[in-house]
């Protein structure tokens, strides 16, 4: 079954088509790798199918609804999270949950039973009421992925969230993304690092607005006769126009 | 002599009521000309070392040299003969391309033309758009031109904090090539990267985390001194492999590495049972190789 | 020196290229003589009054006439005294004039003839306005009509209104004007311009070169000194040429002035910058601890002379509130040095002081 449906979409901002024309499927429990330069036009696309932004043309389902008609259902039903930004620093750990679960919808009882789960999971219990500022960069990202699956979304849409973390907890966000896929969600990640694009079970690239690969990793692999998704991502990116532009 | 002296420096800050101490007695030395690089994840206290270093910040305890000036009481002089490229990129978005580099070079008491000679590799890539404003340029293009712009008076020293962040794979790769061509002038290059596989372009790299030097040495120094038996395995079922060979007791350590899993075996005579325990387990295409161990290896078993 | 040339054309090619807040820079001193000067005016006029006329004769005829012809007065018909309350009630009139029976014989043989006049008070300045404009006309049909005065030994007053005799609230907001925009552009813009190099980390390189310091805040102040200069033609140009606000003193003595108040108000802006992290944070300080102040203790929309002893204390430390004196005194009253010589004084200590602390407090490094 697929979770997310693209067909033809675009995104023009004038004369410029910073998304132009892409059309993929993501299914159930899969965890799908959108990789691209700065500039390919991922943040654009994935900001649509967030319902975040309107696209120019083309169709999009997302968890179900349509990108039009329906993009505040779209966002009750995912999650997300960002390197940029995820939890409010100067609030503590419990009083973002609440405030995140207050925002989905969920039910206090609900919020004590998940916070409690949460924290014993992250190893955190006793730190529930120290201040986000306050912790390691590593428990911060982990956390914020949790946080964005409080409400047990379809889809968990992940915004290079392993940027400037040291390399174990890299690797343990990885894992809790494993789990998550595991259980049935479908993930949909972007990465600077190419070693966790192999981690995915499909991955498209993205060059000058257009999708120029997609498909399982050994598949891209095969396709342009490369040792890894590093090479078949460098070898894409040299062909762009739009990276010297 | 040595380019960039440091020793025993600790930096602590207070955030309203508590105390966070980025850097603890950090000491290493550069040689002169040598691309040396601190590899660490954020929060790693690289920022602060640097500005340290560039005489923006004053260090607790400890002190340190460049070119043989001290950053505390020389650091007119330093100001005037380090190069200098903060995180992010810091130009003028609203100037264009040209006008940041004159800006610049009028701000060394130089012209574009007098060290031409230094930047004309990399500005090449950019001097196609040189009245375009700086905010309109790809992150790859900020990146050369930041360079261009540290290095119009040509320095003794070169600091870069993070150049390659939030860039993408194939201008990281041109970066560094720039920057290694840069070496052959001379030029002390010190360079501070979250990314581990850019530890091996460099001379010798300290791994920073957390404030404290997990070591210091050249690539190839610090992958020999990993002394456990390494293995990559790989097999059909990446993530079920995972979890099964966490729950083996012949494992010490299992951590995903892209492609394969790098598993530290406690005893190396041990690799055939744990083969024919995986067979056993029901992994398919199973591929077991011995494997030297990359500095994110190493970075990680220090870590710990 | 090239270096500070170089800075000092980049600071204005930021400003030239921020399109938006030049439109403000240079737009509003402009909109604002414009709103000040026509649209704002503590002169009441063309303020409708009822006049209830039970005398019906000569005299009261004759004062209505005049009423009617004045400008500060739009007559509603003459209504009953019934309505009236309504009238007021509903806002419709503000003032009521009220004649009494036998006005006129009242006037001619008792020497005690009354008039009643009725003013909404609940805008009591607006009420004091029309009772004294009223009053002033009735006093006058009074001595025009009788050659002589009611009662012996009067004190006939003789009004002048020096300086401004027809009493326009221009040539009270022009200086206020001008003290509200320099502060606006020199402390509030400096300010932000600063910590907005912090914030993008130019600051950084900057500091880590061999430019000096001191001359990093001084071009920075440069483009913003020119711009207050060309503020400030303009806003006398327009005060001149479209408000009729004479400039009755030396006009290089004015400008001399003004340039002293924005070297002051610029080391203000530098001051801001240096206690800021961030470009909010500079905005509503010198919007909150700057331009506040200057509006409420000036003296141009409120008279400091009436406050508590308290704030009066703490209005001297405004350094607009000097300004808008020595203005005042120059642009107005056509006066010389010597009347202004000690607020001038005051106004150079201000500046030397608020540039020392602000050189002191000038990080050269970022902790």
């Amino acid at each position: 079954m697929n979770v997310i449906e693209v067909n033809k979409l675009s995104k023009h901002f004038g004369k410029f088509k910073a998304v132009d024309e892409i059309s993929f499927e993501v299914t159930h429990g899969e965890i799908f790798g959108f990789l691209g330069a700065n500039g390919a036009g991922k943040t654009t696309a994935m900001r649509m199918l967030c319902g975040l932004s309107l696209p120019t043309f083309g169709q999009a389902k997302v968890a179900g609804f349509d990108l039009y008609k329906d993009a505040e259902e779209i966002k009750r039903n995912i999650g997300y999270m960002s390197q940029k930004f995820s939890l409010y620093d100067d609030l503590n750990i419990r009083e973002n949950i609440r405030f995140y679960g207050g925002i989905y919808g969920l039910t206090d009882s609900e919020i004590k039973t998940k916070t409690a789960t949460m924290l014993k999971n992250l190893k955190l219990e006793k730190e529930g009421n120290k201040l986000v500022k306050s912790l390691p960069l590593g428990w911060k990202q982990k956390l914020s992925f949790s946080v964005a699956m409080l409400h047990e979304p379809q889809i968990v849409f992940l915004d290079e969230p392993t940027g400037g973390v040291d390399p174990i907890t890299r690797r343990e966000f990885w894992t809790m993304i494993y789990e998550a896929s595991d259980k049935g969600t479908t993930v949909f990640v972007t990465t600077h690092y190419m070693d966790e694009a192999e981690y995915c079970h499909r991955v498209s690239i993205m060059v000058d607005g257009k999708i120029d690969a997609l498909g399982t990793p050994l598949e891209l692999k095969n396709k342009f006769s490369a040792s890894s998704i590093s090479d078949v991502f460098i070898k894409l990116a040299r062909k762009a126009k739009r990276g010297d532009d | 002599m040595a380019a960039v002296k440091v020793d025993s420096i600790k930096k602590t800050f207070s955030t309203g009521k508590s105390i966070v101490t980025a850097l603890e007695n950090i000491s290493f030395e550069t040689l002169r000309g040598e691309l040396f690089g601190v590899i660490g994840p954020d929060g790693a206290g690289k920022t602060t070392l640097f500005r340290i270093l560039t005489t923006l910040l004053l260090a607790d305890e400890g002190g340190a040299t460049v070119d043989g000036l001290d950053v505390v009481k020389d650091f007119k002089i330093i100001r005037k003969q380090v190069g200098y490229m903060p995180g992010r990129f810091s130009l003028y978005q609203d100037l264009t391309v040209e006008e940041n580099l004159s800006f610049f070079a009028t701000l060394f008491n130089t012209s574009i033309s007098a060290n031409y000679d230094l930047i004309k590799d990399i500005y090449s890539h950019i001097e196609p758009f040189k009245h375009r404003k700086a905010g309109a340029l790809s992150g790859g293009m900020k990146q050369k031109l930041a360079l261009s712009c540290a290095l119009i008076h040509r320095p003794s020293v070169l600091f870069l904090d993070e150049p390659t962040t939030g860039v993408d794979a194939v201008s990281r790769q041109e970066f560094w090539e720039l920057l290694k061509n840069l070496q052959k002038q001379n030029i002390t290059i010190v360079v501070s990267t979250p990314y581990m596989d850019e530890a091996s372009l460099c001379n010798r790299v300290a791994l920073l985390q957390e404030g404290r030097i997990l070591d210091i040495d050249s690539p190839e120094g610090i992958t020999k001194k990993f002394k456990k038996p390494l293995w990559a395995i790989r097999s059909k079922e990446m993530f079920r492999l995972m979890q099964d060979l966490n729950k083996m007791t012949e494992v010490e350590s299992c951590y995903p590495f892209g492609q394969d899993h790098h598993v530290v075996i406690k005893n190396a005579s041990l690799i055939n049972l744990l083969e024919n325990e995986l067979i056993t387990l029901g992994h398919i295409d199973l591929k077991i190789k011995a494997i030297d161990a990359t500095i994110e290896d190493s970075f990680m078993a220090l870590m710990k | 020196m090239k270096q500070f040339l170089f800075f000092v054309r980049k600071e204005f090619l930021h400003l030239w290229r921020d399109q938006r807040t030049l439109f403000i820079l240079f737009g509003m001193p402009i909109i604002q003589i414009f709103i000040f000067g026509f649209a704002l005016t503590n002169e009441v006029r063309d303020s409708r009054i009822a006049i209830i006329d039970e005398a019906k004769d000569e005299a009261s005829e004759a004062i209505i006439h005049q009423l009617e012809a004045s400008q500060y007065f739009d007559i509603e018909k003459t209504i009953s005294e019934q309505q009236l309350v309504r009238a007021f009630r509903e806002g419709k009139i503000k003032l009521a004039v009220v004649f009494p029976q036998k006005f006129n014989e009242q006037l001619q043989h008792t020497n005690a003839a009354s008039v009643q006049l009725i003013a909404d008070a609940t805008d009591p300045n607006v009420a004091n306005t029309l009772v004294n404009y009223a009053s002033a006309i009735i006093l006058d049909y009074q001595k025009q009509s009788k050659g002589f005065e009611p009662f012996p030994y009067t004190i006939k007053t003789e009004m002048r209104m020096l300086y401004n005799p027809q009493m326009k609230g221009s040539y009270n907001f022009v200086p206020g004007v001008m003290a509200m925009v320099l502060m606006l552009v020199c402390a509030m813009m400096t300010s932000i311009s600063i910590v907005r190099e912090k914030e993008m980390g130019t600051m950084e390189i900057i500091l880590v070169s061999p430019m000096v310091p001191l001359r990093v805040m001084v071009a920075k102040m440069v483009p913003y000194f020119i711009l207050s200069a060309v503020n400030i033609a303009s806003i006398l140009l327009l005060s001149v040429f479209v408000l009729d606000v004479p400039i009755n003193g030396s006009l290089t003595l004015l400008v001399t002035e003004c340039l002293l108040f924005t070297l002051t108000v610029l080391a203000l802006g530098l001051l801001i910058s240096s206690v800021s992290d961030s470009q909010q944070v500079a905005m509503l300080i010198s919007l909150m601890g700057l331009f506040l102040p200057t509006v409420m203790f000036s003296g141009f929309m409120f008279p400091v002379e009436n406050m508590p002893v308290a704030l009066q204390v703490i209005s001297n430390i405004v350094p607009a509130k000097w300004f808008y004196y020595i203005v005042k005194n120059v642009m107005i009253k056509g006066l010389g040095f010597q009347s202004i010589w000690k607020e001038t004084l005051i106004l150079v200590g201000m500046m030397i002081f608020l540039m020392t602390v602000s050189i002191k407090k000038f990080k050269t490094r970022l902790e």
